[in-house]
């Protein structure tokens, strides 16, 4: 993982987000649903990126735990919009050959009779490259 | 009154009844929905990177096709609706996208953003009118109803625009207006699940489950949702014990054409 | 031909480190009229106004440009210099390379380029600049104060103690202001209606001071020392003269379903009502949308029992016009509405209130009696979470981007107070950063954790719901990094604060600038704090910014020594800068005198020639305010502003464009 160039700028070109805005308020984490599944926290996804502190994230399952619902960008006081930053993590993560968090072979076991279209269509979409 | 009508995959398959039923209570109400031609799937979500141009394209596609119909396109599924709205506005106000978007895709006119985007639920509220439907009600829904929301309708609210993001009531007016009770829960402008259903369900259930128990115990007879995974969710993650429904299913028997 | 001398400042290495002064000096000596150039080091210093003033005895300069900072900071130093040696002030001109030039530019010679051009275009306008003499006018004695919070008691109180009129227009029935609705302040607790109440009284019964309540300023003309402002007197449908305010009326109104403004809607008043036990004017007052009379034309039950028959259904809107010297804003503020907010819950739950419904739920006076009962159920809460920073230094459009600076510590005070009476409560704040300079604040706020136990928990709150009846916060405890979940009985919002709707439209009558944020702007940062860039116009209390009681009181004292240094004169020395018609060339059109601000321009028939009479604008010097709005209306160029004559701007222009 060590070429993967992952620096902050290059998050920030992906993402469109400058980590620099946060005032360490904690309201992402506050808001954040999916908290208890993941290692690392939207607030320190912000504080990590803006410290050039990538490695850690990086290896961390955290970057598949985010439900993108939001709720972090709606409620953060000074538009840091942490969701596009955790995004950015995790498609610089898939982007690499073989990195893909699901695989089709997991598929028939994952699904039953009712489970929408959508549901794989989305896993796919942010799971894999 | 004419719309584009962009009903997305889901609805194609596993969730019919929200279609059908948006289908038939448009007709009803004097509204004619023209499905888009040749449409594609939305992608299922938005990707918030900026260099993700190609998974933006399918929704352009359709944006294009409704501009180029001259007419605003109604979305009904949540998520579809939550995908073309935000690349609309990336076609609108994002220049880095909207280049390289329109250069790929080399049509003739280049597209802008120029397609106004609605769901289902706003065309009800703003351009047919919840006083107009309550009128047309024939069947008057007697039931105390839970709306959910999700997440995708309402964020992020500069983008969605539907409703107050943390105090919406775009829904409750909804049920008010077939004749219902609305039942206000907690957590109904959180997330489900959404896609972890299918990688961990442990989360999927958690979270469901949440809306599902608040709704249960404030005495809600019906949750009601605009949303295919929110139902699917609710339901089998959730352990919904009172049904779940799509908004247009009950609009459709209200009106009396189910 | 003039003799000009041309002085650059180096400001220490401000300008001389981006601006190659020896050159700008030696450039100098190249453009006409110039008879001598230096440079050094701090210009404005007592050796640096002795080497103008020298070289103008020695060279006998007629006119002298100094290249230096903005002439908002030193161009009265310069002509006052001047002037000590003989030299009118108005042949004084600066050239700004500071803030212009060396301030905003890297590259040397660009900079130097640019002062070189800035110092030709004043060179150009000195050589066209003739000797201007200030005319005088007179000061009316008598201030005006709009808004009757604390601030502006405190200003009146202290103009009126040096023996000058005030006026303190109120647009609410009674004065006090937000202070009025405290109940305890920080941080030495007293009781605020104990030392506000006292302050009112004094307000109320002073001879010099008038309080012109339940009014609001409509318009206001004129310049420093001699406004005329209208205020509109709106009815309160009881005679003052007669009301003696003994509550019979508010106490038979049957109309009881108006929410009481005092105790932030949490309860209801009559129609009829005095707002609270000690308001001043102690009076009633009737609120035509709610009274029975006004709508159904029966009931008059309240003018039946009046004694002293004070109730006037006839009354109407009154016009007070009146001049003053000096206007002070004290326009006060708001906490902001949390329609935007509504992660927190507020409008949907009952027990989410607001710091100030708060300061009314522990007040004797307030709609519990002082008991802390919590709104939905009038139950003593247990569990009380207070949440820091609801809309302050945020960047969405319901967010404010600015600390609110008072609710650190009200936030202390209460949570203080509530474990102090109520032991068995648990107190949770939520807190980004706990803000306390302040002489014994912070001393104060580590009370609140080390004696009385509140828990400061160092995270925001995401979002608040209601599961059932107990008010479910999710918070975040970033030293813990953990997500915190309490269920609370009570919760309380430090709500943003804003300033007075009505800030922007007294701004705008005044001709007083305001921030993006609405507060009103300073004459300087640091150095006028109290003063509007408007002459005549200055500022007291929060609509200046936000701030805590004892610097709204030094401010609004502050503002008071500002109004009396001003009143304290007989007469004001007038701006020469003013227009004059030519009046050969004035074609009678009367386009200035309909944009003048000032009404400084009338018409005469004058003869301008033996035997040609004609219809002529005529400026009234003591009036006008020099803006030049006439000069550019002045079809024909009959109007020029003197000191900035179109001749010279052109001559600036020309320099530039060489």
């Amino acid at each position: 993982m060590a070429n993967l160039n992952l620096t902050s700028e290059n998050i920030k070109r992906i993402s469109g987000v400058d980590a620099r805005k946060c005032m360490r308020c904690g309201k992402c984490t506050a808001s954040c649903p999916n908290f208890e599944d993941m290692e690392y926290h939207p607030h320190q996804f912000v504080y990590f990126i803006e410290n050039g502190k990538l490695d850690k994230l990086l290896e961390s399952k955290s970057v598949f735990k985010c439900l993108s619902c939001f709720a972090c960008v709606e409620r953060c006081p000074r538009q840091v919009e942490p969701a596009k930053l955790i995004e950015a993590v995790r498609l610089t993560v898939i982007r690499q050959q073989g990195a893909n968090h699901l695989l089709p072979d997991e598929i028939p076991a994952a699904i039953d009779e009712e489970m929408p279209q959508q549901a794989l269509v989305a896993a796919f979409r942010k799971f894999t490259k | 009154m004419k719309y584009s009508y962009y009903p997305g995959c889901t609805l194609k398959t596993k969730a019919k009844d929200l279609d059908i039923y948006a289908r038939s209570s448009a007709e009803a109400l004097g509204v004619e929905l023209v499905e888009v031609k040749e449409w594609q799937c939305c992608g299922g979500v938005y990707t918030t990177a900026q260099d993700e141009i190609a998974t933006k394209l399918s929704a352009v596609r359709t944006l294009m096709s409704a501009r180029d119909e001259g007419t605003d396109l109604v979305t009904v599924c949540a998520a579809c609706h939550n995908v073309i709205k935000r690349v609309n506005d990336d076609m609108r106000n994002n220049e880095y996208v909207s280049t390289r978007a329109n250069n790929y895709l080399q049509a003739e006119a280049p597209y802008a953003g120029e397609t106004r985007v609605i769901h289902f639920l706003e065309l009800l509220r703003d351009e047919i009118g919840f006083e107009n439907i309550k009128k047309a009600v024939k069947n008057p829904i007697s039931k105390k109803i839970a709306a959910y929301y999700g997440c995708l309708l309402l964020r992020p609210s500069s983008v969605m625009q539907m409703d107050n993001p943390e105090n919406p009531s775009i829904l409750e007016d909804f049920i008010k207006a077939i004749g219902a009770t609305p039942v206000i829960s907690a957590y109904r402008n959180e997330c489900c699940g959404s896609y972890f259903a299918v990688t961990d369900k442990s989360i999927a259930k958690r979270n469901s489950s949440k809306f599902v128990d608040s709704s249960e115990k404030n005495g809600a007879e019906m949750i009601l949702t605009a949303c295919p995974l929110c139902l699917y969710n609710l339901k089998q993650n959730g352990g919904a014990s009172v049904p779940v429904v799509y908004f247009t299913e009950l609009l459709a028997e209200a009106l009396g054409v189910k | 031909m003039q003799k000009i001398g041309v002085f650059i400042c180096w400001c220490g290495s401000n300008i001389a480190a981006t601006v190659d002064v020896k050159r700008v000096a030696e450039a100098a000596l190249h453009e006409p009229g110039v008879v001598y150039s230096a440079d050094y080091q701090y210009m404005c210093s007592e050796s640096g106004q002795t080497l103008i003033k020298n070289a103008i005895k020695e060279k006998g300069l007629t006119g002298v440009v100094v290249c230096s900072c903005s002439p908002r900071m030193h161009e009265a130093t310069f002509r006052k210099a001047a002037e000590s040696c003989g030299l009118n002030p108005y042949m004084v001109e600066i050239a700004n390379i500071r803030e212009h030039v060396s301030w905003i530019h890297k590259d040397i010679e660009e900079a130097t380029e640019k002062a070189v051009i800035l110092m030709r275009a004043a060179v150009a306008k000195v050589n066209l600049n003739q000797s201007l003499t200030a005319g005088k006018s007179d000061v009316v004695k008598r201030a005006l104060v709009i808004g009757g919070g604390i601030a502006g008691i405190q200003t009146a109180i202290d103009i009126a103690d040096a023996g000058y009129e005030v006026d303190i227009v109120e647009k609410k029935p009674t004065i006090g202001g937000k202070m009025s609705q405290l109940d305890k302040t920080f941080p030495t607790l007293d009781c605020a209606a104990c030392i506000l109440t006292p302050k009112m009284v004094e307000a109320a019964s002073h001879e010099k001071i008038r309080i012109i309540s339940y009014s609001e300023v409509e318009s206001v003309s004129g310049f420093v020392g001699n406004f005329t402002a209208r205020i509109k007197k709106k009815p309160r449908y009881v005679n003052e003269a007669l009301c003696t305010g003994c509550g019979i009326c508010a106490e038979k109104c049957p109309s009881r379903k108006s929410k009481n403004e005092f105790n932030e809607g949490m309860d209801t008043r009559g129609a009829v009502y005095i707002p609270f036990a000690q308001a001043v004017p102690k009076l009633a007052v009737i609120d035509p949308t709610a009274c029975i009379k006004f709508k159904t034309g029966k009931c008059g039950l309240c003018e039946r029992n009046c004694t002293a028959k004070a109730i006037d259904f006839n009354q109407k809107e009154q016009i007070i016009e009146e001049k003053y010297g000096a206007i002070v804003v004290a326009t006060g503020f708001n906490p902001i509405k949390l329609d935007g907010l509504e992660e927190y819950g507020y409008s949907q739950n009952a027990d989410v209130i607001t710091s100030l419904e708060l300061e009314r739920l522990m007040n004797a006076a307030g709609p519990t009696g002082g008991v802390l009962l919590r709104p939905s159920d009038r139950q003593h809460p247990h569990k009380i979470v207070f949440v820091q920073c609801v809309g302050s230094r945020g960047l969405r459009p319901c967010d404010k981007p600015y600390c609110s600076k008072i609710c650190c510590m009200y936030t202390a005070k209460h949570s203080m107070l509530i474990r102090e009476k109520y032991p068995d409560t648990e107190v949770y704040v939520f807190y980004i950063d706990v803000r306390t300079p302040g002489k014994n604040f912070d001393e104060f706020y580590r009370r609140a954790v080390e004696q009385y136990g509140v828990h400061y928990v160092k995270g925001q709150v995401g979002k608040i719901v209601n599961d059932g009846g107990k008010l479910i916060v999710h918070g975040s405890d970033l030293l813990m990094n953990e997500q915190v979940i309490i269920d609370a009985d009570l919760v309380v919002l430090a709500a943003a604060i804003e300033p007075d709707p009505t800030a922007k439209s007294v701004a705008t009558m005044l001709t007083a600038s305001i921030d993006t944020n609405n507060f009103f702007t300073e004459a300087h940062p640091k150095l006028r704090p109290v003063e509007s860039p408007t002459a005549g116009v200055f500022l007291s209390g929060v609509c200046q910014g936000p701030k805590d009681i004892p610097e709204t009181v030094a401010q609004a004292s502050a503002a008071a020594v500002k109004v009396v240094g001003l009143l304290s004169k007989d007469q004001l020395t007038c701006n020469p800068c003013v227009a004059g018609s030519n009046e050969l060339l004035c074609n009678g059109c009367s386009s200035c005198e309909k944009v003048c601000p000032y009404g400084a321009i009338s018409y005469i028939t004058k003869e301008v020639r033996r035997g040609d009479f004609r219809r002529v604008a005529f400026v009234n010097e003591a009036v006008c305010q020099g803006c030049g709005a006439c000069t550019v209306t002045c079809p024909s160029g009959a109007m020029d502003l003197k000191g900035f004559t179109n001749k010279q701007i052109m001559a600036e222009v020309d320099a530039i464009c060489k």
